[in-house]
């Protein structure tokens, strides 16, 4: 009988920590997923960052360097000035990228690395308890915003996808969820164009992918899935918002 | 005949990077260092290789720890406000055993501070600026000559030991002219890199982290570290003695203030006081036999920095017992550099 389904080769053949909900080891597939498809498995270098995805080297059978929080970017740059003939991509979350890491990923964005950064917005801090995030919604209660955010107070969520896209440097930008099987698809044909992208080295791509946190969102699975494709989705479009080639 | 060149220490340092095959340079500007970014920034593309300016001093760190992870020789620089910057990257880099070569042109502080010459960063250099618990390499040059030489050594020693380097001096050393032998990268039996992360192709897949959570992983980690740092302290200890031999006062003091100092001690020689100098070349690891021999035999040693007294800790705990220790130093600033006469006072004082 003719196999249609396995475990992508890029991934390796071990259970995650990840709670049960959480849409990390999804978009961990789907990346994996990509990279099998364009064969760079073997030339691929990813950047780890600080949060719920540190242990991206646990999972992905390819060769990692673990960066400091918020520096996965400038890490990256690193890696790919040096070694231009690899396949090189950030994995990080919204406090990694959006709070700490604001100016290492903009200016990576802007200098046009040929970089792929795989950002995982899943509305809060995971791995240090479910702290508020420059995501996190306003009204949205947090182990550090227990009154819910405020607006007036601490900002508006950030949409890193559309300010990211209005940079020169960045060819490919878009947001994605996981959330259903059409949202699944979808993500994964992004991602496979922010791929093609570095592939073909046309360039930074970035990919935003929406993403339940039920254990910090005090949700069980399901309901934090809907969560992603109601409150969030409303806030945080879905879409491509950058696509210089149309590849 | 050999080529002789007039270029200032922090060109110097500049060109031993090339010659020591570092093509990858991330930097910011800060003086007085930015000679380096400079020079780096008209060779390397040149050469095949890449200059970044980066955003910061974090990401350029960061870079480096990056271009490192690859396994290519790599280079920044920076000076005061620019090394805090970089602290949590190198506390990363020694945690995740990567070598590379960080340039501190010290400047005068604390905050903003000034640019004046300045060695208050001895503690910050040589204690492990950053969390943790670590130490990396770090080398006091004394002339442009140094600057040079020293350079190419902490590309070596970084690459041994598999740990970040560190060349440690200040704007009187880099801002200042001296002739120069442009020595061709020296011999050196480096360890091949497997550990590398360059895509695991049909291998095995290569981790660079600093991240160690299962049970007992992550001191088994820092023994390895430690072990390291005594072999370093056994191996590498680096000194000058000049003038030891039948000394009654040894001075010690490192990097562009054992220039002056030396100056005092044939000020202090023509008028008959017997006076040496020890001038510690690696800070750490720390020259200390080094100190316990001079002082088995003369026990009186005037230690003398540009600061308020950091090294001092050092050389106190390195001296033989019953080794009488003085300290002359003022804390950085424009018109704190002492000058020869005043140093010779110091030593009249406690000959
Ligand atoms: C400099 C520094 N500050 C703070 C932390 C603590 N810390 C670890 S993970 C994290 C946030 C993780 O949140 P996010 O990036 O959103 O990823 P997630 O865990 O949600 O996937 C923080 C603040 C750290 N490791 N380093
Ligand atoms: S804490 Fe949240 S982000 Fe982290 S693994 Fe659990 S569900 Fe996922």
């Amino acid at each position: 009988m003719p196999q249609i389904f396995k475990r992508p080769t890029s991934l390796k053949d071990v259970q995650t920590h990840f709670c049960s909900g959480c849409h990390h080891g999804t978009i961990h597939r789907l990346v994996a997923e990509a990279m099998d498809e364009f064969g760079v498995q073997g030339r691929a270098i990813g950047i780890a960052s600080v949060g719920c995805s540190v242990f991206l080297y646990s999972y992905f059978d390819i060769d990692v360097v673990e960066a400091p929080h918020g520096r996965a970017p400038a890490v990256a740059t690193g890696v790919k000035r040096a070694r231009p003939g690899s396949f090189v991509f950030t994995y990080q979350g919204d406090g990694d990228l959006a709070a700490i890491g604001t100016s290492e990923i903009i200016h990576a964005a802007n200098r046009g690395e040929d970089i792929t950064v795989i950002f995982v917005n899943n509305t809060t801090y995971g791995m240090t308890g479910g702290q508020m995030a420059p995501t996190t919604m306003v009204g949205q209660r947090t182990s550090t915003s227990p009154y819910g955010r405020m607006k007036e107070k601490d900002g508006a969520p950030l949409r890193m996808a559309e300010l990211l896209a209005q940079l020169e440097g960045v060819s490919f930008s878009a947001r994605v969820a996981v959330n259903s099987p059409r949202n699944l698809m979808d993500a994964k044909k992004q991602i496979k164009t922010a791929f093609r992208y570095q592939v073909e080295g046309k360039g930074f791509s970035f990919i935003e992918a929406l993403s339940a946190c039920p254990t910090n969102w005090g949700m069980k699975p399901l309901q934090a899935n809907e969560r992603v494709g109601t409150e969030l989705c409303d806030y945080f479009r879905l879409g491509v918002y950058k696509n210089i080639m149309e590849l | 005949m050999t080529k002789r060149l007039f270029v200032k220490g922090n060109e110097a340092v500049a060109m031993a990077a090339i010659e020591a095959g570092c093509r990858y340079y991330f930097g910011y500007p800060i003086t007085p260092q930015s000679d380096i970014p400079e020079y780096m920034s008209a060779e390397l593309p040149r050469l095949g290789g890449e200059f970044i300016q980066a955003e910061s001093e974090i990401a350029a760190v960061n870079m480096l720890l990056g271009a490192s992870a690859t396994g290519v020789r790599a280079m920044t620089s920076s000076s005061g406000p620019g090394i805090s910057l970089k602290q949590e990257g190198i506390s990363y880099m020694a945690g995740s055993e990567l070598p590379g070569v960080i340039v501190d042109i010290a400047r005068s502080g604390p905050g903003l501070g000034g640019i004046d010459a300045s060695q208050a960063d001895y503690f910050q250099a040589v204690k492990g600026g950053g969390h943790g618990g670590y130490h990396i390499i770090v080398l006091a040059p004394a002339s442009v000559q140094e600057m040079y030489d020293l350079t190419m050594l902490a590309f070596d020693l970084a690459d041994i030991y598999r740990m970040p380097a560190m060349i440690l001096s200040d704007s009187v050393i880099g801002q200042m002219k001296e002739a120069l032998i442009p020595n061709r990268r020296p011999e050196a039996e480096l360890p091949s890199k497997e550990w590398a992360v360059r895509g695991k192709g049909e291998g095995d897949q290569r981790i660079v982290k600093s991240l160690y959570l299962g049970d007992g992983e992550l001191e088994a980690h820092n023994w390895k570290l430690h072990n390291r740092y005594c072999e370093l302290k056994e191996k590498e200890c680096r000194w000058e003695a000049f003038r030891t031999e039948d000394a009654d006062l040894l001075v010690t003091a490192f990097g562009s203030c054992a220039r002056i100092a030396k100056t005092a001690i044939m000020l202090a020689r023509e008028e008959g006081l017997k006076v040496g100098l020890l001038r510690p070349v690696t800070l750490f690891p720390f020259p200390a036999a080094a100190y316990e021999e001079l002082t088995s035999r003369c026990k009186k040693i005037l230690d003398i920095e540009l600061n308020a007294g950091q090294m001092i800790e050092d050389v106190r705990l390195s001296v033989s017992p019953d080794t009488e220790v003085f300290f002359y130093g003022r804390p950085p600033g424009t018109g704190s550099l002492p000058t020869p006469e005043e140093l010779l006072e110091q030593i009249r004082k406690h000959y």
